[in-house]
């Protein structure tokens, strides 16, 4: 208890008086998931030092990247966001659908914004019940509508009497596809299987010797960790064709594909963003974070997939930063302030190349009505003699009229639950 | 030097048999608890409540049901995640089924659906032990899990499996949903932990508390001088799981408020409770104290230490910890294999007849 008391009161000391841009990292750089949380840590980090760096923070108030180990466990995910949130967090992102699902109600209640990128609840995107929710640019039935509009686009726009597999992780990350896909199953024709894999996945003997039984004609992915490799590694074993196979967006970093090898080529993942370090903002990150030696982690992850990825998600929120200091003429904005800033977000063309970012994501807007985004992804393709990823389509746009509806219902049903009334809130 | 038990007499048998013989223990423990039920309250923050409070409270009465399985009754059990699992399932049914329904009243429902499901898990307890009753109690645990997981009933067929604590209030005061008060959680589940340590300690000193600790002990002795070993397994399977129950439906309305149940009722649950019963002390309700606040408390006090006052990178503090309670563990366990209760046990003998040891 007594270390405790002196634990705050040193806590108390340490906390710099000035102002800053707090923006909270709950990453996880241990435990069964860190392969993927460590590149996005890193990424999210290294894009808020490079606008230190390089611009003074954003709006001449420097950032303060606030990282907290959660090792994707709920428990400590809440004692991480309880430790953060008096600190004047911006906005959380925890990368993980159990903490999401968390915070939405704390978050509410503490009237801090939260941006689940490509993951935490899909129904979210209805920003009439979910204020200060933000899952732009893309959802998980986004993300089922792509890979499903992406097969249709291969056969030639009819996918009757085939077969798709979904392996998923049994959790409610994995879950949250399933009836996104039942419903395109039904509009489409094709039959929909579905096989569970229980964290953390690295037995998945069963689910394949199924697969190769039945031979599906395509087999979807939602898998994250170490899931993945196992996935590719065992539908190498049993020589199921790569190309037929597609992850979503967290099943398709290096991490997954390396270390099966050549057997691994061929195999496609859906993507929200750009792939590859050919963009002019990796020369400033090389300028200003690594030469100056403050690159996170061990700096060595910078363009992976994940990468990539943690640095979107830094630009779109410090994009939402800067937003909302335009709206309300302060530099130093409050979380409320942020929140407005994240629903005026408009990402296009001219802004993403002005970062040193051109066509890295979709062109998109949020409105009030909806917090999910434009709703692209694009197909991107392994290759391993190269040990790369190609992206092999352009944006390919997801089937609102199947998604919206549901969208509708399963935020009716949480509104219901906890007594909101669906509205634009005041600002 | 602390104690001074000159003129400290017991005149009747009702007070030699107290739970604290001692008058300085006992005037400790009335502070203790006055302490924690008017002052802390006051004090409480979100941060405070959240990180340390809560989990231990919630664990200590988790750790007080399995240990009276395990520590007083001799049944090891390793399904204690998934009866933590039935608690928080059976209370969001009960939430969601009758709105109307006051939150103690749930949670003590929530304790006897758990009761009766131990029961049934407790059944094979008659006829196996030791080792191969760990093994059919981990069945218990894979299997409720795995049923959560599966049966869409339990979770209302929601898309993702999830399931969400709705807002309930005692007297107008929040106690579960996001805008509950810290005070208000935690005097929720303090409540809960006097009531519950004081039901096991008074059940464990009683006929029932012996009849377990003679099946622990010998059974087959116990079945000679005339103990029923089903009608004593059984009731410790009902107690512990009732308990354990409890602690479950808490952990899920009153700490977390959204549960998905392979992740937090996992095996790593059942494991981490074994721990603390082993660590604080089986067989005693205060190493059931003793070893929540140890694995609860000291990773987020090592965290604290690490990353807000060192400044070290979050991982290496998050490595280091596993280092660090774990050689804890090992160390506590080859100097005072007992656990923490004995410990204490003989730190108090040697406190009672200082500064003369002889």
């Amino acid at each position: 208890m007594k270390l405790g008391t002196m634990t705050i009161a040193a806590i108390m000391a340490a906390a710099p008086a000035m102002a800053d841009l707090v923006f909270p990292s709950l990453s996880y750089r241990t435990g069964p998931y860190a392969a993927g949380g460590i590149p996005f840590a890193d990424g999210y980090a290294d894009y808020f030092t490079l606008l230190n760096e390089r611009d003074g923070g954003i709006g001449g108030i420097p950032t303060r990247v606030l990282e907290c180990e959660t090792g994707y466990n709920t428990e400590k995910g809440v004692e991480c966001y309880e430790s953060t949130k008096g600190e004047g967090s911006l906005v959380y992102q925890p990368l993980s659908t159990g903490i999401t699902y968390q915070l939405i109600p704390k978050t509410a209640a503490d009237g801090i914004p939260m941006h689940t990128m490509g993951y935490g609840r899909t129904s979210a995107a209805n920003g009439e019940v979910f204020n200060n929710i933000f899952n732009y640019p893309a959802n998980y039935w986004d993300g089922a509508s792509i890979a499903v509009n992406y097969l249709l686009s291969e056969n030639d726009g009819d996918l009757s009497g085939k077969t798709i597999a979904l392996v998923y992780h049994n959790s409610a990350y994995g879950k949250e596809p399933i009836r996104t896909l039942e419903e395109l199953s039904a509009k489409h024709g094709f039959e929909l299987s579905q096989l569970a894999v229980d964290h953390p996945g690295q037995e998945q003997k069963s689910q394949w010797l199924q697969i190769r039984r039945e031979r599906p004609d395509y087999v979807l992915m939602w898998g994250w960790g170490v899931m993945n490799q196992v996935a590719i590694q065992e539908a190498a074993n049993i020589r199921f064709p790569m190309e037929n196979f597609i992850g979503n967006w967290w099943a398709g970093s290096e991490n997954d594909v390396l270390p099966v090898g050549e057997a691994a080529t061929g195999y496609k993942a859906l993507a929200m963003h750009n792939v590859g370090a050919d963009f002019p903002i990796f020369e400033d990150i090389q300028q200003y974070v690594v030469d100056t030696g403050n690159a996170a982690g061990a700096g060595d992850q910078i363009g992976t997939i994940l990468y990539n990825r943690g640095l979107y998600a830094a630009m779109l929120a410090a994009e939402a930063a800067r937003t909302a200091q335009e709206i309300h003429g302060v530099a130093d904005i409050t979380p409320a302030m942020m929140r407005d800033g994240m629903e005026a977000l408009v990402i296009d063309e001219a802004k993403m190349q002005e970062l040193g970012m051109p066509n890295f994501g979709p062109e998109f807007s949020v409105s009030c009505e909806n917090h999910g985004g434009s709703g692209q992804g694009k197909v991107q393709q392994w290759d391993a003699a190269a040990g790369e990823w190609t992206i092999i389509t352009d944006w390919i746009t997801s089937d609102k009229s199947v998604i919206q509806p549901l969208i509708e219902e399963d935020s009716a049903a949480y509104a219901a639950e906890n007594n909101i009334t669906p509205g634009c809130s005041e600002s | 030097m602390l104690y001074r038990e000159a003129g400290d007499f017991k005149t009747s048998y009702t007070a030699d048999s107290q739970t604290f013989p001692i008058k300085f223990d006992r005037t400790a423990y009335w502070l203790l608890l006055i302490a924690a039920a008017v002052v802390l309250p006051f004090l409480v923050n979100d941060y405070w409540a959240n990180a340390f409070l809560v989990p231990f409270l919630i664990y200590a009465i988790a750790a007080i049901g399995l240990n009276i399985l395990t520590g007083y009754c001799g049944q090891v059990s390793l399904g204690t995640g998934g009866f933590m699992a039935v608690g928080a399932y059976a209370s969001y049914k009960l939430m969601t089924a009758f709105p109307w329904l006051d939150m103690v009243t749930i949670t003590i429902l929530s304790g006897f659906i758990t009761a009766a499901v131990g029961v049934l898990f407790g059944l094979p307890s008659l006829r196996i032990k030791g080792f191969y009753l760990a093994v059919a109690t981990l069945a218990a645990q894979f299997f409720l899990v795995w049923m959560f997981n599966r049966v869409g009933w339990f979770y209302n067929y929601s898309a993702s499996g999830q399931i969400n604590a709705p807002e309930r209030a005692i007297f107008g005061i929040n106690v579960t949903g996001p805008n509950t008060e810290a005070w208000a959680q935690y005097l929720f589940c303090l409540l809960f932990v006097v009531a519950v340590a004081w039901v096991a300690r008074n059940l464990t000193r009683g006929a029932v508390g012996r009849q377990w600790m003679a099946i622990r002990d010998m059974d087959i002795a116990a079945e000679i001088i005339g103990v029923n070993p089903l009608r004593a397994k059984l009731s410790a399977f009902a107690v512990s799981s009732f308990f354990i129950g409890i602690s479950g439906a808490l952990f899920f309305t009153v700490y977390l408020g959204a549960v998905e149940v392979g992740e937090v009722y996992g095996i790593t649950k059942s494991f981490l409770v074994l721990f603390m019963i082993i660590i604080g002390g089986l067989g005693s309700i205060f190493g059931s104290f003793a070893g929540a606040a140890f694995l609860v408390m000291l990773p987020v006090l090592l965290k604290l230490i690490g990353v807000d006052v060192l400044g070290w990178p979050t991982d290496i503090v998050a490595h280091l910890n596993l280092v660090i309670v774990g050689a804890l563990i090992v160390f506590f366990l080859v100097k005072e294999p007992h656990g923490l209760a004995a410990f204490w046990g003989v730190t108090k003998e040697k406190l009672r007849i200082w500064p003369f040891p002889h």
